[in-house]
């Protein structure tokens, strides 16, 4: 088993799945500069997942970029369920966007000294874009949840729904343990008590509040996905599947 | 001299109207229409092209597909902004064309159905569209010409990205080339009525072309067009439908078929193929998004009202 | 109308340094820190600004156009304002 192709698809994965759904809201949105804003955001995930997609395809040796995004079936892919959710209302996205943002930075953070040059070159990048992606959502949680009484519902039922899917950013998959035993990566657990606080912060002054219960989903990372990654992939991938082979 | 006859020398003298300045309300008025017409053109554009972001078929296309609409969405933007300046606000401009009342081009009444409608948007539609808009950067009022010449800067590389993808797909498979040739027969000619109705029909052209809004005729673009069209189309080794085109020697230019009229005027009138689909997803989007708009805008109120307490205390 | 825009914003955006802000544009924002972001996305994607000012549009005071002869004419005939105005002999360096 090659972890780090693993982990680098998972990471490509993320991106690639939760850009594509923030690519559903362009020509959408509800104000012309919020279109633009999470355009901005789309764009920065697809590219972190252009990057990640080849140094995948380095370091498998015989897939591209675009087969291995375009090519995967579901079982293959290996994205977090919280970032295939659909997108739902402002809310949801925002939910959704959020709680993996926090989780984001604190990754990119530690990626910054892994001992994986390729890893470590791609976070210096990532790790600006994805700081502005924390700045602006949250910003949009306290504006939701300290907004109107329908504003703090939406917000808080999404914050309610997204939870259950929270869990599994930190439970180490075989892979992640495999390279936090080499020193590659840090394992995700050790994110675990920064988030809960920087949330909490976030959350408190939105005046909103966490679930209780443990967040409990996960198999993503293992290819054990919601019923929402197959049509995303139906959708992505029907070109290149109607008509292999072709350049584009 | 009278304010009209200050208006009309800062005219002939290609000296800009600016927003404080006295100007004939016929003037503002067609301004008014022009501009937000155009605004709200680049938004319901993004919808055609938006239709395929989700299935690009790489990522690079992908990423360069969601930058140009994006790129629409701030022309569209940067549009409203100038209009403001004449004291329409963006939010009514917005109700008139959710409503049905304000016009945007009919071209994006015409569906995507194929990856090389994003090929041929980019090459004919944008390449249309540049034709159209470069002149605009001279147009008399400065607000306006100010947001042209920063849409022109980034239209330019939406063509380029058009016919980058035309280029794939010429020099591809058979199924590909079948794709190209299918979307050009398509689209070339909605694309032709981009540049509205024949001079002699055209209610609008005397008077924009009199205050300088408009620099040249929409016969004149269209010409324009078909000549600067036909080489690449021959480049990419496509055909353009028009069995009457061929090149004048006398007016160093194509001669080409009629547009049919009575298509142009039955889409502007609301019977083309998507023109209820892409107002039903533009008011979606609107009603959809009030809870959010009202959201922010009552939280900076508290936010304000408490900074103010915080300051008096 | 159906529904108020969020406040409009004036956009000035300093290229590089060492120059001073310009005017770019305008857009819509709820508050001021949106205002800025909202900056940043619509005016910047090309790395056109490394400093951004915004201003709510109705900050701005803009003189009267009426008043442009009583402004600005009476600088035309202050020609000894200019170094221009003045008589060195050419002899004469470093002035």
């Amino acid at each position: 088993m090659n972890t780090l192709l693993d982990y680098t698809l998972h990471l490509a994965d993320n991106q690639l799945i939760l850009g594509q759904r923030l690519c559903e809201w362009c020509g959408h949105n509800f104000v012309l500069e919020q279109d633009i804003a999470m355009s901005n955001i789309a764009l920065d995930l697809i590219g972190q997942a252009r990057s990640y997609y080849q140094y995948a395809a380095k370091l498998d040796g015989k897939n591209t970029e675009d087969e291995l995004a375009m090519l995967r079936g579901e079982r293959d892919y290996k994205n977090l369920l919280l970032l295939e959710l659909p997108n739902g209302d402002f809310a949801e996205t925002l939910a959704r966007q959020f709680f993996y943002d926090v989780f984001h930075l604190l990754q990119m953070e530690d990626h910054l000294t892994s001992s994986d040059e390729s890893l470590r070159a791609i976070a210096e990048k990532a790790v600006k874009e994805v700081r502005y992606h924390v700045t602006w959502s949250s910003e949009w949680m306290i504006r939701l949840g300290d907004g109107t009484t329908e504003s703090h519902t939406r917000i808080q039922k999404a914050v309610n729904k997204a939870w259950m899917w929270t869990g599994e950013m930190f439970k180490a998959s075989a892979f992640e343990g495999d390279l936090a035993s080499k020193k590659i990566i840090s394992d995700p657990k050790q994110f675990k008590l920064s988030w809960d606080q920087r949330v909490q912060a976030i959350l408190s002054e939105a005046t909103l509040k966490l679930p209780l219960e443990e967040p409990y989903q996960q198999g993503g990372k293992d290819g054990i996905h919601t019923e929402h990654l197959g049509f995303i992939l139906a959708e992505m991938q029907s070109l290149q599947r109607t008509y292999p082979g072709l350049s584009w | 001299m009278t304010n009209e006859e200050i208006f009309e020398k800062k005219i002939q003298d290609d000296v800009r109207i600016e927003p404080k300045d006295w100007m004939p309300e016929a003037y503002r008025k067609t301004l008014i229409r022009q501009i937000s017409q155009h605004a709200h053109s680049e938004v319901v554009g993004m919808l055609p092209e938006a239709n395929w972001i989700t299935r690009a078929p790489t990522l690079r296309r992908k990423a360069t597909l969601l930058a140009k609409v994006q790129d629409e969405a701030g022309h569209g933007l940067y549009l409203y902004s100038a209009m403001e300046t004449l004291g329409m606000p963006r939010a009514q401009a917005i109700d008139d064309l959710l409503s049905g009342k304000a016009k945007y081009s009919s071209i994006f009444n015409y569906p995507t159905l194929s990856w090389a409608d994003m090929g041929t948007i980019g090459w004919l539609v944008d390449g249309a569209a540049i034709l159209n808009q470069v002149p605009l950067c001279r147009t008399s009022y400065g607000p306006y010409a100010r947001a042209m010449v920063r849409v022109c800067k980034e239209e330019s590389f939406h063509q380029r990205q058009g016919f980058e993808i035309m280029q794939s797909l010429s020099q591809g498979s058979a199924e590909q080339k079948a794709m190209a040739q299918d979307a050009i027969n398509r689209w070339w000619w909605p694309t032709l009525m981009m540049f509205g109705p024949r001079d002699a029909e055209s209610g609008n052209t005397e008077l924009s072309m009199k205050w300088r809004i408009k620099r040249f005729t929409n016969d004149e673009l269209r010409q324009k067009f078909v000549d600067m069209m036909v080489p690449q189309a021959q480049h990419l080794g496509l055909s353009i439908p028009d069995p009457r085109l061929k090149w004048n020697e006398e007016k160093k230019g194509y001669d080409f078929g009629d547009v049919d009229w009575n298509e142009f005027w039955k889409v502007v009138k609301g019977q083309g193929p998507c023109n209820k689909q892409r107002l039903e997803a533009r008011n979606k989007a609107h009603d959809q998004g009030a809870w959010v708009r009202e959201a922010a805008a009552a939280y900076a109120e508290k936010r304000a009202k408490r900074a103010q307490l915080g300051a008096s205390a | 109308m159906s529904q108020k825009d969020w406040p409009l914003w004036e956009v000035f955006i300093r290229s590089r340094q060492g120059l001073d802000h310009k005017h770019v544009g305008s857009l819509h924002a709820a508050d001021a820190r949106m205002a800025m972001e909202n900056a940043r996305d619509v005016y910047t994607r090309r790395l056109e600004g490394v400093s951004i000012w915004v201003v709510e549009s109705k900050n701005i005071h803009a003189s009267n156009p009426d008043e442009a002869a009583q402004f600005y004419d009476p600088a035309e005939d202050k020609a000894y304002r200019h170094p221009t105005f003045y008589n060195v002999p050419d002899d004469i360096e470093h002035m």
